[in-house]
């Protein structure tokens, strides 16, 4: 029997969050830490709430921290994160919880909105498309495969201390998406806007996103990349 | 609320620039210092050391930057953990009171280590 030990809070209810132990058979498979959330919510207990939609790592809604790891539920294996017969769920750190698992989103929602994460170009439309050589379209890779998972910004130390302030690993990876789009214009004013103290130059490279994002992206290079950006535009 | 007005230039940019560059600086001071007092200095040859202008200079720059990469640094700590989401109003009173006893000690040391370099 593997040893569940999942976060619980019901701000209507609960003074303060707790923990609560579930033992679950897994009939010797190497389930994904998800299918162990189902198995409980359908036997034992209905009241344990989280997020998931896709259970394939496509939509992002399953950040959970997972034996003090973050990770998405659905492709973390028992065998990568179990250790000692005991799997320990938590919500993502540094965000409000909402009830159990789930997390209020708002604040990294408000740093990705922060960055315009869209195409901006100010030339005439063109009849059909605009056109992007390969090699153009090669600097995108590792950038726009992000589904926003919240993973890496929620590890990230300094997005706990200032969530408002620093747009944390997910929006700056996003914000160098279109720094590095040759389709956009914008360039200028985007790196204007990332400037001060606090949206970019928190990072410290301690590089916990990195270590923990599930589709193996690396926000820390793209923040490299930015801070090049704005060395090059103030020489 | 946690502004940048209280930064060194207010720019994160430069504020990053000047912290690695008086890291160089502060890196080769102290490297060199290091390495005279490896050999073993007598105090004649250490008071006509810093009796030649360039190591008054390489000094003197030396303070400079320890003052501006230890106030870079501080208000980076002081803004992460003592704010206002952190621990409620208290956290404002004390990052400024902390900010204001930083700056003054730093100012301190800087001109008495100009008056001991320049004796
Ligand atoms: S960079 Fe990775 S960890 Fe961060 S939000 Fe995107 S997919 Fe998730
Ligand atoms: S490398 Fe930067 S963004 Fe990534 S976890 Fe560290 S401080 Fe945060
Ligand atoms: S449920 Fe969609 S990513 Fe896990």
């Amino acid at each position: 029997m593997l040893q569940v030990s999942i976060y619980r809070y019901n701000p209507e209810q609960d003074a303060e969050p707790s923990m609560q132990d579930f033992q679950v058979d897994t009939g010797g498979k190497d389930l994904m830490v998800l299918d162990v959330l189902e198995l409980i919510k359908g036997q034992q207990d209905t009241t344990v709430t989280y997020r998931r939609s896709c259970r394939e790592g496509v939509c992002g809604s399953d950040g959970v921290n997972i034996n003090g790891k973050n990770g998405l539920a659905c492709i973390t294996p028992l065998s990568e994160c179990v250790k000692g017969n005991k799997l320990v769920i938590r919500p993502l750190p540094g965000l409000p919880v909402i009830r159990d698992l789930v997390v209020d989103m708002s604040l990294f929602y408000a740093q990705y909105e922060k960055v315009q994460p869209y195409l901006q170009n100010d030339t005439p439309a063109p009849a059909i498309e605009r056109y992007q050589s390969p090699e153009d379209r090669e600097k995108l890779d590792g950038l726009y495969e992000c589904i926003l998972c919240a993973c890496c910004s929620t590890s990230c130390p300094s997005f706990w201390w200032n969530p408002d302030r620093f747009i944390g690993p997910a929006g700056l990876l996003q914000s160098y998406r279109f720094l590095a789009d040759s389709r956009d214009t914008a360039t200028e004013e985007r790196l204007a806007r990332l400037d001060d103290p606090f949206s970019v130059f928190r990072c410290h490279g301690i590089q916990n996103c990195v270590n923990v994002c599930p589709k193996g992206l690396n926000p820390t290079r793209a923040i490299g990349h930015i801070r090049g950006m704005l060395l090059k535009r103030a020489a | 609320m946690v502004t940048a007005v209280t930064s060194l230039s207010r720019s994160g940019l430069s504020d990053w620039l000047v912290q690695r560059v008086t890291a160089v600086i502060l890196l080769a001071f102290f490297g060199f210092i290091g390495f005279k007092l490896a050999g073993g200095v007598s105090y004649a040859e250490w008071s006509a050391l810093f009796a030649q202008s360039w190591m008054k200079v390489f000094a003197l720059l030396a303070a400079l930057s320890l003052a501006a990469h230890a106030w870079i640094g501080m208000w980076g700590v002081f803004t992460d953990y003592l704010t206002e989401r952190l621990m409620g109003g208290k956290g404002n009173v004390l990052r400024i009171g902390l900010q204001l006893l930083t700056s003054l000690s730093l100012v301190i040391y800087v001109i008495w280590a100009v008056q001991i370099i320049w004796r």
